[in-house]
């Protein structure tokens, strides 16, 4: 079955690179009435559908904000739900307009791939996670053991570098998606489980017992994850890295969805072009005026989406660290609007 | 069709060779094939032109680049992060191969055996056959693939808890772990008298033919055959001064080291395969059977031929003629189905150069013609030689 799922997304490929009409992406969105955001199969806080089916998360409000901005409705968007493997395929073969699926930002998938990546949302970095009675506290104490992997990632090359630096052997359980990677973790198939650090507070956050699992202090890679679009449509790549600049200029400027409202009547010129009061950046964009006001009055600045979704004050827990403010001693920092 | 009619103008010429199936039905082939070509050449072309237009060019050179990822069961060749793509899909496709070499023979084994026993006298025994057939076959092999890992997984203990038998073999949720025969010198000897055995049963098998057409005697072929082919190379084993011994797993850190390891990866996936594809199989057999007439066992027995003789020289080379055809597909799903694998982390060669280096490298349309190849020079040697032997039991016949 495997084999004709394979044989019917290269079809697909095959098909779609055969048949779309290459007009330009920002106008299929608009004449379509809906954005198309690739996203994981499922990490819980980053994109994962709730009880009621709603797809919720750190990636999805990203997704949001872009629907808000070119639609003025952070509510038509569509999930494209792809696993590590697929995602780029999906992305470039036109079922996704935009990839908002943690994904490294790495030299091959650049040029190799043939992507356009636009920012960074998360600074990440591949970690580990073992078994408290194990009683293992650095990673360098790891040799000889069972490591559990998610298949289609950077992870396995991280793995395979950081062990043979250390001259370590291991043994590596590739797996495809990542609930059934968790399961043999879980059952003790595998010491360890390594994904970014992220993903790692993400996955332990839905243990039966999160508490019996740490995650160790090596960070082994950078793992600088952002949105994708396809190579080649600069005014979509232009509008894309636009609207997450925007969350991050809005944080750094202190406009949130509660007082976008006031900020409009705000004496800062830049917040006046960034909500566009004063200027034509959304026009030139090919958007509407306002269309970062709508973005954060129905998402939010990228602290909220931040905090909402990933923050100390959910289960998963993340501290800000690197994706604070570059005024706070983080790595996030926008351009100016100008 | 008059004589009248051979000054006839053009279109009239046209109609009567329309009229004329010969020439209709050459002409209807002719335009069919000229259509099915202009649309692949026109895919093609649509390939080619967005391939540039995305600016991605088609090309297998990648698969001499380092690979950079683990391949973890590595039977046959060795594998290092260092070494390129294309070792890696030699790597991945001896793991298909394993897999479908392995449970082709494990599902041939228990689907005949279930297909005889579905037809067997005792009703306890052909009902429950019968319910584990219908309960296996209507659910997705994938289920059955998961569902016998996570029992490896859960019900099988960790490494530090293994179950050991006398300290030799151990069973753990990450494997079991035999020792593994360490040849020492001398061993060659054994080896010699292997070769010499075989040779020794084949002159055996071919005299005691002969021997039969001309007298009627009857020799317990097998048992002698088993008795030569075990016998000289253990003898041969204890003269030579037993050189052999034996590398036995230990714990040792995280894991076992040592001796060999089955995989759980590999167990699973072959054993579901396998059970899942021998229910199928277990049906054919009984249809083949069910497909020889009463008649012949009847008439068989009347000969005075014992009801295991009845079975293997009259039932079975009539049904075969049968169950072949339909085997053969079967022998084809398992092979294809295998491709499952990467579910549960079995590093196939979809895992390896249709998903690692497709990732890693960004080239789908070139990694997945490779898999797509693989399986179809794959399935094409399974049915030729199905059909080879399908076409040598038909001869039987006569």
């Amino acid at each position: 079955m495997r084999a004709l799922e394979k044989i019917a997304l290269t079809l697909i490929a095959v098909g779609a690179l055969a048949f779309t009409a290459t007009a330009g992406t920002l106008e299929d969105v608009k004449s379509r009435g809906e954005l198309r955001c690739v996203v994981s199969t499922g990490v819980a806080g980053f994109a994962y559908p709730d009880s009621s089916g709603t797809w919720k998360g750190f990636d999805i409000d990203f997704c949001r904000a872009t629907a808000a901005a070119v639609l003025g409705d952070s509510n038509a968007i569509k999930a494209v739900t792809s696993t590590g493997k697929t995602r780029f395929t999906k992305l470039n073969s036109g079922e996704g307009d935009v990839l908002w699926r943690n994904t490294t930002i790495t030299f091959s998938r650049d040029v190799g791939v043939k992507l356009t990546f636009v920012g960074v949302n998360y600074y990440d970095g591949q970690g580990f996670m073992v078994n408290k009675s194990l009683g293992v506290t650095s990673a360098t104490q790891l040799d000889g053991a069972s490591v559990c992997i998610q298949t289609g990632t950077t992870t396995e090359l991280n793995l395979a570098d950081f062990f043979r630096q250390n001259n370590m052997s291991y043994e590596a359980v590739t797996i495809e998606k990542n609930s059934e990677a968790r399961a043999a973790y879980l059952s003790g198939r595998c010491d360890i489980y390594t994904t970014d650090a992220s993903g790692l507070a993400a996955t332990r956050s839905t243990f039966p017992s999160p508490g019996n699992h740490i995650i160790l202090p090596e960070i082994i890679s950078k793992e600088p994850l952002g949105p994708a679009v396809r190579q080649g449509d600069d005014q979509w790549a232009d509008i894309v890295r636009w609207i997450y600049n925007a969350t991050v200029a809005a944080e750094e400027l202190g406009v949130s969805s509660s007082n976008v409202d006031s900020m409009k009547g705000s004496n800062n010129p830049e917040i006046l072009r960034l909500l566009g009061v004063e200027g034509s950046q959304g026009e030139e964009l090919g958007m509407s005026k306002d269309w970062a006001y709508q973005v954060i009055k129905q998402v939010g600045n990228y602290g909220e989406i931040f905090e909402r979704n990933i923050g100390t004050n959910t289960p998963i827990g993340l501290a800000r660290g690197l994706n604070n403010q570059w005024t706070k001693g983080g790595l996030q920092y926008s351009p100016p609007f100008r | 069709m008059s004589s009248a009619s051979v000054t006839a103008n053009e279109p009239m010429l046209l109609l009567r060779l329309w009229r004329n199936q010969e020439y209709r039905s050459v002409f209807i082939q002719i335009m069919t094939m000229l259509i099915l070509f202009t649309f692949l050449g026109m895919i093609g072309n649509n390939v080619a032109n967005n391939l540039e237009k995305a600016g991605k060019d088609f090309s297998f050179a990648f698969l001499s680049y380092p690979a950079g990822y683990d391949i973890t069961f590595q039977p046959f060749i060795s594998f290092s992060p260092t070494d390129t793509h294309f070792r890696a899909a030699i790597v991945g496709l001896l793991n298909t191969l394993l897999v479908a070499v392995s449970g082709v023979i494990i599902a041939s084994i228990m689907g005949f055996t279930m297909g005889i026993l579905r037809l067997s006298n005792n009703w306890l025994v052909s009902k429950l056959v019968y319910v584990f057939l219908e309960f296996t076959r209507n659910i997705p092999v994938l289920l059955h693939i998961f569902f016998v890992y996570s029992i490896f997984l859960y019900v099988l203990p960790v490494p530090k808890k293994a179950i050991s038998l006398s300290d030799t073999v151990f069973l753990t949720n990450r494997g079991f772990f035999i020792p593994s025969p360490v040849f020492e010198d001398g061993f060659g000897y054994v080896w010699l008298a292997l070769l010499l055995a075989i040779v020794a049963v084949v002159v055996f098998v071919i005299w005691e033919r002969k021997n039969q057409d001309q007298t009627g005697e009857n020799y317990p072929v097998i048992t002698i055959s088993a008795a030569i082919i075990i016998g000289l190379p253990l003898l041969t084993y204890f003269i030579s001064g037993s050189p052999l011994s034996w590398e036995v797993p230990a714990i040792k850190g995280f894991n076992f080291k040592g001796g060999s390891s089955i995989k759980p990866e590999y167990i699973a996936l072959t054993f579901a395969l396998a059970y899942y594809t021998s229910c199928f199989i277990a049906e054919i057999v009984r249809a083949g059977i069910l497909a020889v007439s009463g008649g012949q066992s009847e008439a068989s027995h009347a000969l005075g031929l014992s009801h295991g003789n009845t079975l293997r020289l009259v039932v079975i080379p009539q049904a075969l003629r049968v169950i072949i055809p339909p085997l053969a597909s079967q022998y084809l799903n398992l092979t294809k189905n295998s491709s499952l694998a990467i579910a549960i982390g079995y590093m196939d060669v979809v895992a390896t150069i249709g998903g690692i280096s497709l990732m890693q490298t960004g080239k789908e349309m070139e990694t997945m013609i490779f898999v797509l190849m693989t399986y179809l020079i794959i399935s094409l040697i399974i049915s030729a030689f199905m059909n080879w032997f399908n076409k040598r039991m038909s001869l039987v016949e006569r």
